[in-house]
């Protein structure tokens, strides 16, 4: 089974402060590493590679820097690794964006032969959209199945084990499709020695609008129709009162209470 | 000679990173459960198999990574500061293929590097969660440890065979092995000359495993005797040639004091994080206690011994690498210098962190006993200076 998996570059957000005034992130100093449901997606991409065979190629969008990430993916045990990067994709949102990587997708598939499964993290943790992934199928007209944790291979489909509100749900769905992972039991594998001086050696190539051809009136911020009018932070939440007494009657009783003394019953 | 070569390269370096990440992601959390259990946390060491980091330094030709003792010696550091036991387990593999390494043949310097890197899993019913390879390094004695002069284990040829009797102690990963290196004496009547090494099958007839010690530090290490009772190999697992047993023991302890220093500053590096991170969180009378010159003198003493531990330990791998005799001069050299160094870090970081540093509870008096070992084996401080003095007086001799 060959598999694609979009990665992207964010910044590390265990690091990361808001600027008070602007409410924008800072990325001054803050190390930059591989979208973390991503990381999950590729995990799943290199589990179905131990099982049954084929390739794990990697495809992200971003500037020149991202190649570190991608050096990252093929440390693990990622056959090959894509970077999408021109000006002219610059600004995108998530529609101009999935527009590209959908079409970067099939400039891929030129290369390295078609892809039965296109896995994508649910969301990035920077822009927290989850939507990039949902729309590259819809462009691709491909089925796909969102929040994974699972995924077996079959073979002309696979069988994903999705995360819902209330549980587990388990669909065959017929490939090529496309999946999102969330966060699964397991985390990505460390790299390998032998996998990390490869990498240092290894070839990525770039992709750019030369070689992927769109009407530039649909990429980057033009063809973007989200407008980010003003970002904030949401208020930190208060902890809250944990209430466990010895009974429920006991618990409940306190609870009226507090209520009571908070003036709001 | 220029050895500039021991500022780390840009390869180096990323290597460096990965294994302080696996560290700091997966043996340190777990190393405090594995001391107070006295076992190996055997999760982490297939990760760390799996990552190839047991016996890097095997050639390429024989299917390993061919990296340079410069390099080994970088993982080393790392993982140390992870865990000393479980760096210690997966060095001492190196250790006991080094004999093989450095004078076996083709055959057995294959046969030692498959042994090791084969993952196989469940192929040793008394360890099930084993999965790689394990080699053990068999010198010490009873009655002979630094003075392996005193051998009393014996090889007798008998046909085309030896029979090995003896026993060896404190051998570590003797219980886990799949192979030995093992120095027996072919006629004790010669000494030193009489002195062979074998290549012995750990799961050969007649060949028993002791009790696993119960030691105070370096807990994920397991350490035992192995006791040999007619035990018959076949005349190829002769390594090297007969009477040069000595002479192999030697190079391979030269050979892995090259990392010793680098272990050393790895454990350094664990206590002094410990010890900074406290004296910053640590008020007392108002002010974090790193303000006093007393802790914040010895914060400084910590991280000079670190330094200069570490350039010692790269310069000994970098003269290994580059072939230079002078490995051996400056071996016991670091050895004593690191080992000694590690003590005074540890303890200080034990006195920083003041009565949380001699609760078990926190990880800095695990430190301490795990410190300890690193002047006793691998040739006692006190046998190094006598090298190291002896040297001296050799280099310097009035006619």
């Amino acid at each position: 089974m060959n598999i694609l998996v979009c990665a992207k570059q964010v910044p590390d957000t265990t690091e990361i402060r808001i600027d008070p005034v602007r409410h924008t992130l800072i990325r001054d100093g803050v190390p930059s590493i591989l979208n973390p449901f991503d990381s999950y997606a590729l995990e799943m991409a290199l589990r179905i590679k131990d099982a049954c065979k084929g390739k794990v190629v990697v495809l992200s969008m971003g500037p020149a820097q991202a190649k570190n990430m991608l050096m990252e993916c093929l440390s693990v045990g990622a056959d090959k690794a894509y970077l999408c990067s021109d000006r002219v994709f610059g600004g995108s949102d998530t529609l101009a964006t999935s527009f590209i990587l959908s079409n970067a997708a099939k400039t891929v598939e030129k290369l390295e032969g078609p892809f039965d499964l296109i896995l994508c993290g649910k969301q990035a943790i920077d822009g927290d959209t989850a939507q990039v992934g949902p729309e590259i199928a819809e462009h691709l007209d491909y089925p796909q199945v969102t929040y994974a944790v699972e995924i077996t291979a079959g073979e002309d489909s696979v069988v994903v084990k999705r995360e819902t509100d209330t549980g587990y749900e388990k669909i065959r769905v017929k490939t090529p499709c496309l999946v999102t992972a969330t966060k699964p039991s397991f985390d990505l594998r460390f790299p390998t020695l032998k996998g990390k001086l490869n990498a240092r050696k290894a070839e990525i190539p770039v992709l750019t609008n030369a070689e992927i051809n769109l009407d530039t009136n649909l990429t980057g911020l033009k063809g973007s129709p989200t407008k980010v009018k003003s970002t904030f932070t949401p208020p930190v939440k208060e902890g809250g009162t944990i209430i466990k007494e010895e009974s429920d009657q006991a618990s409940a009783a306190k609870a009226a209470r507090m209520l009571s003394e908070a003036h709001i019953i | 000679m220029d050895y500039s070569g021991y500022i780390i390269s840009d390869e180096q370096k990323d290597i460096q990173q990965m294994v302080r990440d696996f560290a700091d992601k997966q043996v340190m959390p777990r190393a405090a459960e594995f001391d107070v259990k006295g076992e190996l946390d055997w999760e982490s060491y297939n990760k760390a198999c799996e990552m190839g980091l047991l016996c890097p330094d095997i050639p390429e030709e024989f299917g390993g990574s061919g990296m340079d003792a410069m390099t080994c010696a970088i993982i080393r550091e790392e993982l140390m500061r992870g865990d000393a036991g479980f760096g210690l387990t997966l060095g001492t593999n190196g250790l006991g293929i080094k004999p093989i390494l450095l004078a076996g043949n083709p055959a057995q310097k294959q046969m030692a590097a498959d042994t090791i890197l084969s993952d196989k899993p469940g192929r040793d019913p008394r360890w099930p969660e084993k999965r790689f390879g394990f080699a053990a390094f068999a010198l010490t004695e009873p009655d002979a440890g630094s003075d392996a002069g005193a051998c009393r284990t014996t090889a007798e040829k008998v046909g085309n065979e030896y029979v090995i009797n003896g026993r060896k102690c404190f051998i570590t990963n003797a219980c886990y092995a799949d192979i030995f290196t093992v120095i027996a004496s072919v006629d004790r009547s010669l000494g030193y000359k009489g002195l062979t090494m074998f290549l012995v099958d750990a799961h050969a007839p007649g060949v028993s495993i002791g009790k696993h010690e119960d030691k105070m530090g370096i807990r994920q290490s397991a350490t035992c005797d192995i006791i040999f009772d007619d035990v018959h190999i076949p005349e190829e697992n002769l390594i090297g040639e007969v009477g040069k047993g000595f002479n192999i023991a030697m190079k391979t302890l030269e050979q892995g004091r090259a990392a010793i220093g680098s272990s050393c500053c790895g454990i350094m590096r664990a206590a002094f994080e410990l010890a900074v991170k406290y004296a910053q969180e640590r008020t007392s009378m108002g002010k974090p206690i790193y303000k006093n010159q007393g802790i914040l003198y010895k914060l400084a003493d910590m991280q000079i011994a670190i330094e200069t531990t570490r350039q010692i330990g790269l310069y000994v791998a970098a003269l290994v690498d580059a072939k230079d005799p002078k490995a051996s001069i400056m071996g016991p050299i670091a050895k004593c210098y690191g080992s000694d160094a590690l003590q005074k870090v540890v303890t200080e970081a034990v006195q920083i962190l003041g009565g949380y540093g001699y609760m078990r509870d926190y990880p800095a008096e695990k430190l301490m006993r795990d410190a300890k070992i690193f002047q006793i084996f691998e040739g006692t401080n006190e046998i190094q200076r006598m090298i190291i003095g002896n040297n001296g007086v050799r280099a310097n001799k009035i006619s």
